[in-house]
């Protein structure tokens, strides 16, 4: 099950990451996980909220350049070497992974990671093989 | 020491006969060799043998840029046969480029008007003279290389560049002449103190500069750092390269070889010529060339013009340093860039709309710094940071490879770039000059 992450196209500006989180804060969007990839000049944000339709419609509408992407929430046991047995999975079947980071808040006592692959339809097939379990999108709209 | 004295001490209503002499002989030599032009003459109702007066000249048409551009390669000149010689290009703005040509004569012409100008800068035969213009294609090196020649001066022919070899050479030879863009010789001095080698112990008499702008307060820090004068020349390859104006020690305007290259100054909106001493674009007529003679071409320069005699004796008229253009044309390192060039590549770039501004900036003792903010739109957005940066990379390489310049591309967010009137602002000139 893929979910919708959001990216956003910022400038290296004082204040452009608080006019995003402000803009969806008073939309009542909440941001569940976040992370920001930085170069000299400029950055691009990447979150998962819980109503990326109307988040992805609400940057639009406000001038930001946004796009959608699909990505993939897997439970990692919360303890050693939980996150280098997911890993292996991948390494093992030759499932590149573009980039990771964390959710903001756990929803079981494992922790939750989004995962962008390089290619997320033979990703996910992998993963339902092996019988990972991978987060739906209606248990992330609910956290 | 004056090189022609009797052509620029010429009493004013001589040098006017001579040019009518001259003119008389130019318009029926082009009106038979040039199609193009005769078809521009016919356009404009006139008969060769109506230019009786260097006043008539007012009679004909104006030559632009864009019909150097429209009839490249050879369209415009009235001899391309074997008689010429050598050929300049230079990069074009979004199409063709422009050529220029010259026959034995047009590089003798070159020679001697160079001659006049190193001389007028305060330079003479036996002098030492380090060239780091550009040679090459650029008319910059090669047109003092033709004048120091001339003069009968010892040349080291260094061109642009290798700026450590560039100091040692100065060290070894203490030449007493430099030619360069006035950024470049700022640059050098800041090379040559980071060598721990101070540039004002050095032999120099004179610095002649040019093919980009510049103020009054860098030539104060040119003299300053260098302990030398520093004095200006104006040219344009269109119509010789250097060579078509120069400052004499006096520094009070640009002793014009009217002579050979008949100056106008006009409103560039009504095309009507403007007072003496008021300010209008550069418009020159080339009286002797036989390869390419430009009748009235418009230089798109602002100047003044005045025509009393210098202090140095010159009755040759003198122009104001250029006070502006009357396009957008910027120019950056002796290059010209148009906002055009940087649109075309951008419209060539699959996904990039022409949202762009080019910042011109010079910090201190540095080089002129082009960068080019290009608005990022959806269709080349990625939320992955490597696509973005080849795609930036590649926008960069595209424009360097038509503007013949570096720059920095960065990617901005959509409708940051300042508009005005509904109309995208292009340049920020931030040098201060």
């Amino acid at each position: 099950m893929k979910l919708t992450q959001i990216s956003v196209f910022l400038e290296n500006r004082k204040g452009r990451l608080y006019d995003v989180c402000s803009l969806l804060g008073k939309t009542g969007i909440n941001i569940r996980a976040l992370t920001i990839a930085e170069t000299e000049t400029f950055g691009v944000l990447r979150i998962v909220v819980d109503k990326s339709d109307l988040a992805i419609q609400t940057l639009r509408k406000n001038n930001f350049v946004a796009n959608l992407t699909d990505v993939v929430a897997i439970e990692v046991g919360d303890k050693p070497g939980g996150l280098a047995e997911i890993l292996k999975v991948f390494a093992d079947n030759d499932v590149n992974v573009e980039y990771m980071y964390g959710f903001v808040e756990k929803f079981s006592d494992n922790a939750l990671l989004v995962f962008r692959f390089e290619d997320t339809d033979n990703a996910t097939k992998i993963l339902a093989d092996k019988g990972v379990k991978v987060v739906t999108r209606k248990e992330i709209e609910g956290l | 020491m004056i090189w022609k004295k009797e052509i620029e001490c010429m009493q004013l209503a001589e040098l006017k006969k001579l040019q009518t002499d001259y003119l008389k002989k130019l318009i029926p030599y082009i009106y038979n060799n040039c199609p193009v032009y005769k078809k521009k003459i016919d356009e404009a109702g006139i008969k060769p043998d109506q230019i009786k007066s260097i006043d008539d000249i007012k009679r004909l048409p104006f030559t632009t840029k864009i019909d150097m551009r429209d009839n490249y390669p050879y369209g415009l000149f009235s001899n391309k046969g074997k008689d010429v010689v050598e050929i300049h290009i230079s990069s074009g703005t979004t199409g063709n480029p422009t050529l220029v040509g010259y026959t034995r004569y047009d590089v003798s012409l070159w020679s001697e008007v160079m001659a006049r100008t190193i001389c007028c800068a305060g330079g003479e035969p036996g002098d030492t003279i380090q060239i780091a213009y550009g040679y090459g294609l650029f008319t910059g090196g090669l047109g003092f290389h033709y004048g120091a020649l001339e003069l009968g001066m010892r040349i080291i022919p260094t061109s642009a560049g290798q700026t450590a070899r560039q100091i040692k050479i100065m060290q070894d030879f203490k030449p007493k002449v430099i030619a360069c863009t006035p950024s470049y010789v700022l640059y050098m001095a800041e090379e040559a103190k980071a060598m721990g080698i101070d540039p004002a112990k050095g032999n120099w008499k004179i610095g002649i500069f040019g093919a980009e702008p510049w103020s009054e307060s860098m030539r104060k820090e040119i003299e300053q750092v260098w302990n030398m004068s520093a004095t200006d020349v104006y040219g344009l390859s269109e119509i010789i390269g250097p060579g078509v104006a120069q400052e004499c020690t006096h520094k009070e305007g640009l002793h014009i070889y009217s002579d050979v290259f008949y100056p106008e100054i006009i409103d560039p909106k009504t095309d009507q010529e403007v007072k003496e001493g008021e300010s209008g674009e550069l418009v020159i007529t080339t009286l002797t060339k036989q390869a390419i003679p430009l009748i009235r071409y418009r230089t798109r320069d602002i100047v003044s013009i005045r025509y009393d005699k210098c202090k140095c004796g010159r009755t040759s008229p003198r122009i104001s340093k250029i006070k502006g253009r009357t396009d957008d044309m910027i120019i950056v390192r002796g290059i010209n860039v148009f906002p055009s060039q940087i649109e075309h590549v951008l419209l060539g770039i699959k996904g990039t709309q022409p949202h762009y501004q080019i910042i011109v900036d010079r910090k201190a003792h540095q080089l002129d710094e082009v960068e080019v903010l290009v608005e990022v739109e959806e269709k080349i957005f990625s939320d992955e940071v490597k696509k973005l940066n080849e795609l930036s990379q590649k926008i960069k390489k595209e424009i360097e490879a038509a503007l013949s310049i570096g720059v920095k591309v960065t990617l901005v967010e959509p409708k940051t770039i300042q508009r005005s009137e509904g109309k995208a602002k292009r340049i920020i000139d931030k040098r201060i000059i």
